[in-house]
């Protein structure tokens, strides 16, 4: 679902433009990615064991990360509206996934076969239930500011936000709470020390379905046109009978529902949620939406599993790693230069707010 | 325009389609349908029942609405003679039954209130910066007020200047120029670090003195008059707002407040991890332990002793003096300085409001294609508004840190941004005494409020003998996210709102609007 193409805009590149000698801005970014190419063919000299097995990770991070991104693309396509409570609604989604698993389910470690069908169950039912909660949002917080400046939606998502983090905290106090750790963690093949567990095959086994739904769904089927001609202009489909509060109503509720999977999938694989996980994992969900291009579902993966990777990069490598503390920043600063040197995304097309 | 007002407006124009559709509009036409006295009977009587109701919960909230609704009736009483006699009995009830500050606050309230208009403008805020500066000597003599507890005491008071200051700063950047910021912590962190660095132990091998009182001449590390320093801060800050305000201000709305989102989270990280800056060894913030002590704030001994000891040498070990009761504390001097800070940052607010460059930020925030065809340089512009916007942050930052003799990365993470952007659309954008009354109240709230509130909860609010016993304050930033959506959604321009940004939030000034189905065809 891309954002519409700009047609005669000064910012959009034109043929004389494109053929330009590369500005000091763009010298900067290239110089930038190159020494990051640099300090990662090091890393994959050094110890390449350690790289890939840190590679597998991040990838496995990075599908949790592309089910949250795609819910603030498919959200941003459509309403032009950062999600803040897109983060939040996930770290719910967890919070769903232990108390629907747990208590509903009695799911426990160590259960056998019988694990599967009870996390499938606890898959739809969180999925479900934060589909409704996102919607359910929607409905409250944005509808009736559909009009107003784009400031005010943005600023109620952020109190939303936080609302809803204190739902987190009112609901299971301030401490981490567990899951069980039902994926199994033996490994699947472990080639010259790249280990490679049963956990992070799960999470990549339930993710991919998901997004090949995600895509049916929008690409193929009647709904799914409804929101891509919504997302391009409201007005014009209004027009052709698309019921457009409906279809924005929908778009969340898939939102919430990505949110959701990712929610089961964060719980169960990392074993621990807290209140406040949510806004942060979701920024950086974020950033992985725009770093593919916001807008663009296949941009939103890619970035995500990008993101995903340079995190796990960060943290695992060893020849001048700066380490998890200073992922977040480092995470920001990607977004701060994505939106400086290419605010159209990797995939996405360039728009007069990004230009 | 929100689905009420879109109600009313159908009802006003064309009343008799639509009165009797809607159980809202049948109640508001019944209504209509009484006479005068039936009305202020039935709203009298309503609020006695409440007042006799919340009198079993505390008896003193019972009184409380009982005043609030007597000064709501006698407001609105022809003047002479009926309101005055009105609010003379009602000072005199408070004089002789109950508390007797309650009685001179009402005093001064309704003596206010009776100064002509043409000079009201004027005696206002004169009579509010009078009451300001004493509220050291009266503090401890106030009443209690119901679930809120009693009044604030200095310290808090400077908490508040502090805050009212930085949301009069970030006034300018989003409610002037309409740059939403999310990341003006950073701004704070900025002011705070650039005040510990040269007022403290944290540069030990150097050592270099520049007016510092109150410490060993020989003690190492950099060590600057506070004075210089809150300048100082003030101007530091200003460039890093440009730094980041250059890259970024290019983009519009939405993605420059998730970059600055993202530049306050940076800041907080380096602040966090700089024990060690970048993997250097160099001890830049001293990491999770932060900065402390930081030196005093004070004139010096000369000036003080020139002076005849007016303006006191030190503000940590001064004071034995007693005036009109009171024993001044140091606390005091701090209270009355950041009252000075604050009154010059309003009047640079102000003066900046009309200005050539005001206009420019408002014609920014109202459409900003049209601002630029009509001349007005954008990125210098909006540069300007980060910039201003920037240098209060920082000298409130400096100025806090100084007072809490430390400055600690936690003090600087996102919730606090939201904290002082909540202020900022409380109390209305772009109108400096809805920001400041906004802004004294939350910070207020948060530093008492929540708490004096939840003990009032938990004492006086119980099913037989089960108490909720609900840590309030443990729930702040969820009750600054329901008042931001509150506001939001019923009243978007603020409690105090300024009547321009009324008008745009109500119009929607927004170039392309997030279309409405359900009210399409209805606004033309």
């Amino acid at each position: 679902m891309s954002r519409k193409p700009v047609a005669a805009d000064a910012s959009a590149p034109t043929l004389a433009t494109r053929f330009k000698r590369p500005s000091a801005i763009s010298t900067v970014g290239l110089v930038l990615v190159a020494l990051l190419l640099f300090w990662l063919g090091v890393n994959l000299v050094k110890a390449p064991s350690v790289f890939f097995t840190v590679f597998l990770i991040g990838f496995t991070t990075g599908c949790v990360y592309a089910l949250v991104a795609l819910g603030y693309t498919l959200v941003y396509g459509i309403l032009e509206l950062i999600n803040f409570a897109h983060g939040d609604v996930f770290m719910l989604g967890g919070m769903f996934t232990i108390t629907f698993g747990t208590q509903l389910f009695g799911l426990k470690q160590g259960q056998g076969i019988v694990t599967v069908p009870i996390v499938f169950a606890t898959l739809l039912l969180s999925m479900l239930a934060c589909g409704l909660l996102n919607a359910g949002i929607e409905l409250i917080a944005y509808r009736p500011l559909r009009n107003a400046p784009r400031l005010a939606p943005l600023i109620t998502a952020i109190g939303v936000s936080f609302i809803i983090e204190d739902v987190g905290l009112a609901w299971k106090g301030p401490n981490y709470i567990t899951a069980p750790s039902v994926f199994p963690q033996s490994q699947i093949f472990n080639f010259y020390g790249v280990a490679y567990e049963w956990n992070k095959l799960i999470v990549v086994a339930i993710t991919v379905p998901v997004l090949l739904a995600l895509l049916y769904l929008v690409q193929r089927t009647r709904q799914g046109k409804a929101m891509r001609a919504t997302a391009q202009d409201k007005e014009a489909a209004a027009i052709m009978g698309i019921n457009v509060n409906r279809t924005i109503s929908f778009t969340f509720l898939i939102a919430g529902a990505l949110a959701g999977a990712a929610g089961l999938l964060y719980s169960l694989y990392v074993t621990t949620v807290r209140f406040d996980q949510g806004f942060q994992l979701g920024l950086i969900a974020f950033t992985a939406a725009v770093f593919g291009g916001i807008g663009n579902l296949p941009g939103a993966v890619l970035g995500a599993v990008l993101i995903g990777c340079i995190q796990a990069f960060n943290e695992g490598l060893s020849w001048h790693a700066p380490g998890s503390d200073w992922t977040e920043a480092i995470v920001f600063s990607i977004l701060i230069m994505i939106l400086v040197f290419r605010p159209e995304g990797l995939l996405g097309e360039r728009t007069p707010e990004g230009g | 325009m929100t689905e009420h007002q879109e109600e009313i407006a159908a009802t006003d124009d064309d009343g008799a389609i639509h009165d009797n559709v809607g159980i809202r509009n049948e109640l508001r036409a019944r209504w209509q349908a009484l006479a005068f006295k039936e009305r202020i009977a039935i709203v009298v009587g309503l609020e006695l029942v409440l007042a006799a109701l919340l009198f079993f919960i505390d008896h003193s909230l019972g009184f409380a609405v009982v005043t609030v609704a007597a000064l709501y009736w006698i407001n609105r009483l022809p003047p002479l003679p009926w309101k005055l006699a009105g609010q003379a009995l009602l000072v005199a009830v408070f004089l002789v039954a109950g508390p007797r500050s309650l009685a001179v606050v009402l005093a001064v309230a309704f003596a206010t209130f009776w100064i002509p208009k043409q000079y009201r403008v004027w005696a206002g805020p004169a009579v509010a910066i009078v009451l300001a500066v004493l509220y050291p000597f009266y503090q401890s003599k106030m009443f209690t007020v119901p679930v809120f507890g009693v009044w604030p005491d200095v310290a808090t008071g400077v908490y508040m200047i502090v805050f009212v200051m930085m949301a009069v700063g970030l006034n300018i950047v989003v409610g002037y120029a309409g740059l939403l910021d999310l990341g003006y912590v950073a701004f704070y962190a900025t002011g705070a670090y650039t005040a510990a660095w040269f007022a403290s132990l944290q540069f030990a091998h150097v050592t270099w003195h520049f007016g510092a009182v109150g410490i060993d001449p020989k003690l190492p590390g950099i060590h600057v008059t506070i004075w210089l320093l809150l300048l100082l801060a003030g101007v530091i800050t200003a460039l890093f707002g440009i730094i980041i305000g250059l890259p970024t201000l290019r983009l519009r709305g939405d993605y420059l407040a998730i970059v600055t989102l993202g530049f306050g989270e940076i800041i907080y990280d380096v602040a966090r991890n700089s024990d060690n800056f970048i993997g250097t060894g160099f001890n830049l913030t001293n990491g999770p332990n932060g900065i402390t002590p930081l030196d005093s704030i004070g004139f010096g001994n000369s000036l003080s002793h020139w002076t005849g000891g007016l303006l006191p040498a030190n503000y940590l070990s001064c004071c034995n003096a007693k005036y009109l009761g009171h024993q001044i504390q140091s606390t005091d001097l701090f209270f009355w300085t950041a009252i000075v800070l604050l009154l010059i940052t309003v009047f640079c607010s102000l003066r900046l409001q009309y200005s050539r460059l005001g206009r420019a930020w408002i014609a920014i925030r109202e459409d900003e294609t049209a601002a630029a065809a009509m001349g007005i340089p954008l990125m210098r512009t909006k540069t300007w508004a980060y910039a201003s916007g920037a240098f209060f942050g920082g000298v409130a930052g400096a100025y806090y840190a100084v007072f809490k003799s430390a400055t600690f990365p936690g003090d600087f993470y996102f919730n606090i941004s939201v904290f002082i952007l909540c202020m900022v659309i409380l109390g209305g954008m772009g109108n400096i005494t809805g920001v400041i009354v906004g802004g004294a109240f939350l910070a207020y709230l948060n530093e008492e409020g929540l708490a004096n509130t939840g003990a009032w909860i938990n004492a006086n609010i119980h099913i037989g003998s089960h108490h909720p016993n609900l840590d309030v304050p443990l729930y702040a930033s969820g009750i600054y996210g329901l008042i931001i959506l509150i506001v939001m959604l019923f009243r978007p321009e603020g409690l105090i709102p300024s009547r321009r940004v009324a008008a745009e939030m109500h119009e929607g000034v927004h170039d392309e609007p997030l279309y409405d189905i359900a009210h399409a065809g209805s606004d033309g």
